[in-house]
């Protein structure tokens, strides 16, 4: 069987910025008050009347090349199943050095001590449900799946929609893809 | 991208392979076996189906529920509603139930009002209380005089309290605050209001055109659904709004339109429709009257002379509505739900009816649907109620109002200073709504309380308006009680019940409890036969052949698809006197008012003032959720929206704070500016429900400007009684730190 690779898209034209994939990351993932794991960017090019819009749902973008996993002292971030970046946060000390190479700002000190940041839902993943954030999504705009199956949705979608993804120019190699 | 899919694939083998040799094979990569993330173990040891109430809107949600704690609330998949996907609120119920500010024991007043001067008593002693004012005010003026304002399902229990009582005096804010013009314009053309949910067809829509309705700001979950589902497909888009909406973000195209000039759109699109032939000619041969009359009308509305009024070009007008009439009959022009703006909106959605009878789109697919509704029957042996009671004294003595079709709230306000309607109000029941920030024109609020005998206020949170009450009843949250039976007209036939996922907190109870308890000291309690309201639901989905059991585990039953348009052999009928469409309405003629929309110019902004425009974030509904501490994690306070250019011209920056001042010298704020590209330079936007003073809200008191303050006039509808509040204008002042 062949190692699967999970990646998500996000489509900007169908994300409407409500932020309830935020609001149920949260509450799924019980993440401390103040704190999020995902967010939302709102791009506005040009001048009244003539302006163009871009919403997007980000996150964690689980590189494949993951400068977090290389900064990384102790071996706490690390690669797990399908490529998802993970903290082990017995084996976490705290020291921030993966915040400080995390090239999307996607980490974030844990009151109690480790560095915490969206998992994709992997304990949601591995018992064959997807991610919070992509069950509660009411534009649909995100999608979950394994980009080295070439059936997946999200292998179709890559092949026939036009996509880009965050600051590619730092070779990680992120596996969050937005559909534009 | 400047590599191929292959090589990023190749090169993150690569990096993987070496991480794990450095882990020294500590953990298996990509390994199938269990994953070592630890599980946040928020999944209930118990989930309980229900529905939600964050809004109105009433989606299937599933609650998860561990050691009696509430850990989080999801999408109910098997409900037609949310379809196991919620908006940010829905998630944000454990922000409502565990809000440390709610309403934890019923209080009685004993200070003046608006001292919020209280003693806690036990629910004995508020119910007698409370019955003996209302037996009072009976006894004095007649069961008339009492009003009941009401928001979302639960009020259901208290409307029947009050009927039985003797009066039929309810006013919810959601009519002439809301959503009134527009179901009223409808109701005059195709014979039915447009509802809620609405009627709308959007997911098989193929074009969609948005008139000051900014969906996705405004997230009405099922229909934020289908329009996404729309776009999917490649719908497109036409958005009208004085302010770059995220909806105008997905726009084709965006007409940033001078406020208050919305009808001289239509009329021109109207026009244009009609002389170059892009309306359904067969459609309205068969189902409309009045094409002739209607020709006549707008044969001088030319999209050059739109323009000048508009602020549009004549070339945006056309290819709009070329665009949206070219993919007829599944294009739409969407009716929009908070319609209360300019005092003409009843004639305004006349014209936007129009428009879409024009699309043919009412009874087709992609368009109007015809909704379906399951048959359950009432609980048996309730009485019928003793009295009719007197017509509502909702308008200024001698004034008529003739198509509205439900009690104005700010009516029965006014009608609370003695001597100026019908008879006089004298007492308040207020369930759910918070009348100081729901209606405009808060000093009228404030003294027409002033003339009560008695105020009864029931809350899950101590709104503003508890802080007048004479009696407050604090209220389990939608997650604490059973309600009545939903059964909601829809696409899909189906009814859905609201069941309690844990007890009531502190000294909490449901409204159906404390409803039945004053019907017993009212001398009503053969109104009430059933024991509770879990005995009631169940015993109503009995009666009606449902399998109990079975909703209540999946909290919902779907029946069989039944036709609901055009294509599925549904012929639509229409309601109207004609039964036809009725693009000239005789109706409006006969009663004195324009047979077909006419365009007033508005009146232009004093200089140095902007209009005040208001509208929704997807994060909260109005004010009853500004306090939610887990909603407002990603939305906390609103910002009142600039264009760019005037902040610069202005000296005013970007996020600074600001106060509002109205043309009546009236304040909101201190708000924090947001200067932007995306609204025009003659009005201002702001979010409602912000701005709170209620000292109990310990976590919205102060956050952000109340814009319902700053809506000092209103513009009255004359067809329907409405409160247009978009006629207000505002400065805005630096404020010194």
């Amino acid at each position: 069987m062949r190692n699967p690779r999970y990646v998500m898209l996000v489509d900007t034209r169908l994300c409407v910025g409500c932020k309830a994939c935020v609001l149920a990351c949260k509450s799924e993932n019980n993440v401390p008050d103040g704190y999020c794991r995902e967010w939302i960017v709102e791009d506005i090019w040009g001048e009244f009347p003539d302006l163009r819009a871009e919403i997007r749902s980000t996150r964690c973008n689980h590189c494949s090349n993951a400068p977090c996993v290389d900064a990384c002292p102790t071996g706490a971030s690390h690669f797990a199943l399908g490529g998802v970046v993970l903290v082990d946060h017995d084996a976490c000390t705290g020291c921030k050095a993966c915040i400080a190479s995390c090239p999307y700002d996607a980490r974030y000190v844990h009151p109690d001590g480790y560095v915490d940041k969206c998992t994709f839902c992997l304990h949601r993943v591995a018992r064959g449900e997807l991610p919070a954030c992509v069950t509660v999504c009411p534009t649909r705009t995100l999608h979950f799946g394994d980009a080295n199956d070439p059936h997946s949705e999200v292998s179709a979608l890559l092949r026939s929609r036009e996509w880009k993804v965050d600051h590619p120019e730092t070779g990680a190699e992120p596996n969050l893809y937005f559909l534009v | 991208m400047s590599w191929s899919r292959r090589e990023f694939i190749q090169i993150g083998s690569v990096a993987l392979g070496a991480t794990s040799l450095a882990l020294g094979g500590r953990r298996s990569l990509f390994g199938l076996d269990s994953p070592d993330v630890a599980d946040p173990h928020t999944d209930g040891d118990r989930v309980v189906a229900t529905l939600c109430e964050l809004c109105f809107w009433k989606c299937g949600v599933l609650a998860h529920v561990q050691n009696g704690r509430v850990t989080k609330i999801v999408g109910n998949p098997a409900h037609p509603l949310s379809g196991g996907k919620l908006c940010p609120r829905g998630t944000g119920g454990i922000g409502l139930l565990y809000d440390p500010d709610r309403l934890k024991q019923p209080l009685i007043r004993r200070g003046d009002r608006g001292s919020q001067h209280y003693e806690a008593v036990s629910w004995e002693a508020a119910l007698d209380h409370t019955a003996e004012n209302l037996l009072k005010i009976k006894a004095k003026y007649g069961p008339e005089a009492v009003a009941l304002f009401s928001h979302g399902f639960g009020g259901s229990f208290f409307k029947h309290l009050l009927n039985a009582y003797g009066s039929d005096n309810v006013g919810a804010p959601s009519y002439a605050q809301c959503r009134g013009g527009r179901e009223v314009g409808f109701q005059l053309t195709f014979g039915a209001p447009v509802g809620s949910p609405e009627v709308l067809d959007l997911e098989n829509c193929r074009a969609i055109a948005l008139i000051g309705s900014h969906l996705g700001e405004n997230m009405h979950n099922t229909q934020v659904q289908e329009f996404a589902t729309a776009l999917s497909r490649g719908a497109q888009l036409i958005v009208v709004d004085p302010r770059f909406s995220t909806a105008a973000g997905k726009a084709k195209h965006w007409l940033p339109i001078k406020p208050g000039t919305d009808i001289a759109l239509l009329l021109a699109w109207i026009h244009v429709m009609l002389s170059e032939n892009l309306y359904d000619h067969d459609y309205i041969a068969k189902y409309a009257l009045g094409l002739e009359e209607l020709k006549a009308h707008v044969a001088d509305k030319t999209p050059e002379w739109a323009a000048v009024e508009t602020g549009l070009s004549a070339g945006q007008i056309v290819d709009s509505i070329r665009l949206l009439a070219g993919a007829r009959p599944a294009a739409m022009l969407h009716p929009g739900r908070h319609t209360a703006w300019y005092g003409d909106d009843a004639q305004r959605a006349r014209a936007m009816a129009i428009v879409n009878a024009l699309l043919g789109n009412y009874g087709r697919q992609g368009g109007f649907y015809l909704p379906t509704k399951l048959p359950v029957a009432k609980y048996p042996g309730v009485p019928a109620y003793a009295t009719k009671p007197p017509p509502a004294p909702d308008k200024p003595k001698g004034v008529t109002y003739p198509f509205a079709d439900e009690s104005l709230a700010h009516g029965l306000r006014d009608a609370s200073v003695p001597g100026t309607a019908a008879y006089d109000i004298k007492g308040w029941i207020v369930y759910g709504t918070n009348l100081m920030q729901a209606l405009p024109e808060p000093k009228k609020t404030l003294a027409a309380i002033q003339h009560l005998d008695f105020l009864l206020a029931i809350d899950v949170l101590p709104a503003e308006i508890t802080g007048f009450a004479d009696v407050v009843l604090p209220e389990a949250t939608y997650l604490e009680r059973w309600d009545d039976v939903a059964v909601t007209p829809y696409k899909e036939p189906f009814v859905a019940i609201r069941q309690p996922v844990v007890p009531p907190m502190y000294g909490s109870k449901p409204g159906w409890w404390i409803a039945r308890e004053l019907s017993k000291r009212l001398g009503l309690e053969t109104y009430f036969p059933w024991t509770d309201a879990g005995q009631m639901v169940e015993a109503r989905l009995s009666a009606a052949g449902f399998d109990v059991a079975q909703v209540k585990k999946t909290g919902v039953f779907v029946a069989k698809h039944k036709p609901i348009c055009l294509e599925e052999g549904l012929e639509p009928t229409f309601a109207t006197p004609s039964k036809k469409i009725e693009l000239f309405s005789q109706q409006l003629a006969d009663a004195g008012f324009d047979p077909m929309p006419k365009y007033t110019p508005p009146e232009e902004p004093p200089e140095g003032q902007f209009r005040l425009l208001t509208g929704r974030t997807p994060t909260h509904t109005f004010g009853r959720t500004t306090n939610n501490r887990f909603l407002s994690q990603v939305y906390s306070e609103n910002e009142v929206w600039l264009n760019a250019r005037i902040a610069k011209e202005r000296g005013l920056a970007n996020g600074e704070m600001v106060s509002l001042v109205n043309q009546d010298g009236e304040r909101a704020g201190p708000i924090r500016l947001k200067a932007t590209q995306r609204i025009r330079p003659d009005c201002v936007f702001m979010v409602h429900g912000y701005g709170h003073e209620s000292k109990g809200l310990h976590f919205a008191r102060g956050r952000g400007g109340n814009d319902s303050k700053l809506m000092s006039r209103t513009k009255i509808d004359p067809l329907m009684g409405g409160t247009g509040m978009s006629v207000n204008f505002v400065r805005i002042e630096q404020v010194t730190p």
